[in-house]
């Protein structure tokens, strides 16, 4: 028998086979079983059941916040990053070791002390409540959240690229009469954008599909800081399963679509990268 | 400043005249407000969970955490954790070992499968096992004939913190073993090694650091999941109430205080995490350091 392909290594066939066995037992069937109940109600059901008023309230407040959120966590890491890289600074080492504690800290604990910070009688609140910045049980609290546990994959995907970058490029660029600003805007940001924008995409994701931090912060009232995937736990206790599935359905759709996205950037980041 | 004629000069305030660099000013109006965003996202809420937790003082922290259903909530996460860890760290191998030595078609669709956890919401893959294993689920009638429970039990719990938390083991190892190669391995098995042999004495050294990493990393997210499994557990207190499942029960109960000893002890989980990654990153430099500084040294 002649093999197209030679491995010299033994374990394929072992690894390859365990490999397959736990994806399929933990994430293929699951989600078939997810896809195939869905599939049991009529398409004009699904619409219906996707587009309720509660349901659409839940969409706009799950993407709009998300969407504040990553373009929040755009604006500062990218800011942050440059910190990290560019400046010596006191407490730098530490700093640089803290941007992963959204990415450690569970997510109920971040939603509580957030909430917790911002109501009232918080640290924060107490100064910004007065202001009119209420930040616990508003949308604005949503948002609140949603920067906190995005905030690692803006600062982490510029990371690597700023310490790449060439001072040389800056420096001719200096030479040829440019100011720092305009070197910033036109030489090292273009660099950055490919990798800005998938950070932007990984906050985003992430965003989306964040429950934990929110239901603490949030208040979860319908209509009004109610997120889809906490709909989809009402949904549950209800025992309305064919709403919470079409939810998930929904939801499900769009991450891939953005997971699609996401790879699609990663690769014309890379391009730059050689 | 453009235009200035420049000497050879290091690093230091020169640079600002090289146009390499902004006005002190700036940078470090920059950095007043990158500290300023960090302290206030970052600092300000881990402070404040101990400084909650502490609110009612020493005794009534203790209390909070010796209350038998917090106990109990410890005592499930930590079993929780001790099972899907080893899981997950003998699929990342397998994975790993699969994916990053062997040539086959797929490859790339079966790395977007591992993937698959990152983006789907928590609430949805506790729905996905609701699904299958719960009672109006495809398996949930011949559960209940056999008297087993998986969703509203710990097996539940087990099962979706496993979904979450597998590709983190194996995302850390991939790249660290695509980078070493095959060549150290076929070495090996030309030497007369086995299979295992070589994966015990040559692979595992060089993809140690990334193990480690990823165990720690799956070990944090097992620990601190909350979406996916308040959707298995069924809330059952001192049964299955994971520790962030009883931060939220007594949150709910209007006892703060309680809820947040319960999310210190998570927290000191998650400095743990992020020093045990630190002190690894350095290791691994020093490591990379003290092999260059051979190298060099090796040079006739």
């Amino acid at each position: 028998m002649v093999r197209r392909k030679f491995n010299a290594l033994p374990g394929f066939g072992l690894t390859m086979g365990f490999t397959l066995f736990y994806l399929s037992a933990v994430v293929l069937v699951p989600l078939g079983g997810l896809l195939l109940r869905a599939c049991e109600t009529s398409p004009a059901e699904f619409w219906r059941l996707a587009t309720t008023d509660r349901a659409l309230a839940a969409y706009k407040l799950t993407f709009g916040a998300s969407g504040c959120a990553a373009v929040a966590n755009a604006v500062f890491g990218t800011l942050l990053a440059w910190v990290l890289v560019r400046y010596e600074f006191p407490g730098r080492r530490f700093i640089d070791a803290m941007v992963d504690f959204p990415f450690a800290l569970p997510t109920a604990v971040a939603g509580l002390t957030l909430a917790n910070l911002f109501a009232p009688q918080g640290w924060l609140g107490q100064f910004l409540v007065p202001l009119g910045i209420k930040g616990a049980y508003t949308s604005l609290g949503v948002v609140i959240a949603l920067t906190f546990v995005g905030m690692p994959f803006v600062v982490r995907t510029l990371q690597p690229v700023l310490e790449n970058l060439e001072r040389d490029v800056e420096e001719a660029a200096a030479s040829l009469g440019a100011s720092r600003l305009r070197t910033f805007v036109s030489v090292i940001a273009p660099t950055l954008m490919p990798a800005l924008l998938t950070g932007f995409a990984l906050s985003f994701a992430r965003a989306i599909g964040e429950y934990g931090s929110i239901v603490f912060i949030s208040g979860n009232l319908p209509f009004k800081t109610e997120i889809a995937p906490y709909l989809i736990v009402m949904r549950l206790e209800e025992y309305d399963y064919a709403g919470a599935i079409t939810l998930a359905v929904v939801l499900l759709i769009f991450s891939f679509v953005l997971l699609a996205c996401i790879n699609v950037l990663e690769q014309w980041a890379n391009k730059f990268q050689r | 400043m453009a235009g200035t004629v420049t000497r050879k000069t290091t690093v230091g305030h020169r640079a600002s005249q090289r146009g390499t660099e902004e006005s002190p000013v700036i940078k470090w109006l920059l950095i007043a407000v990158a500290l300023a965003f960090s302290a206030v996202f970052l600092l300000l809420p881990l402070i404040n969970v101990f400084a909650q937790a502490f609110a009612k003082g020493l005794a009534y922290y203790h209390d909070s955490l010796w209350h038998p259903d917090s106990w109990a909530a410890i005592r499930l996460t930590l079993l929780v954790a001790a099972i899907s860890v080893p899981l997950n760290v003998l699929f990342g191998v397998a994975a790993a070992w699969a994916i990053a030595k062997f040539e086959f078609r797929g490859k790339s669709l079966l790395i977007t499968v591992i993937d698959l956890p990152f983006s789907v919401s928590p609430v949805v893959a506790g729905l996905m096992f609701v699904v299958l294993f719960g009672l109006q689920g495809f398996f949930g009638s011949w559960l209940d004939a056999h008297d087993l429970r998986i969703i509203y039990a710990v097996p539940g719990i087990v099962l979706a913190t496993v979904f979450i938390t597998f590709p983190f083991v194996a995302r850390e190892l991939i790249p660290v073993m695509q980078a070493t190669g095959t060549e150290q391995e076929q070495a090996a098995m030309t030497l007369g090694a086995n299979g295992w042999q070589t994966f015990w004495h040559v692979t595992l050294p060089s993809i140690k650091w990334g193990l480690v990493y990823g165990i720690i990393l799956c070990n944090a997210r097992a620990m601190g999941e909350f979406g996916a499994v308040s959707v298995v557990s069924g809330h059952i207190t001192g049964q299955t109430d994971t520790m962030p499942l009883r931060v939220e029960k007594l949150y709910n109960e209007y006892n703060a205080p309680a809820a947040f000893a319960v999310a210190s002890l998570l927290a000191l989980l998650a400095l743990l995490t992020l020093g045990v990654k630190t002190y690894m990153e350095w290791k691994q430099a020093r490591e990379y350091e003290r092999s260059q500084a051979d190298s060099e040294a090796a040079k006739p």
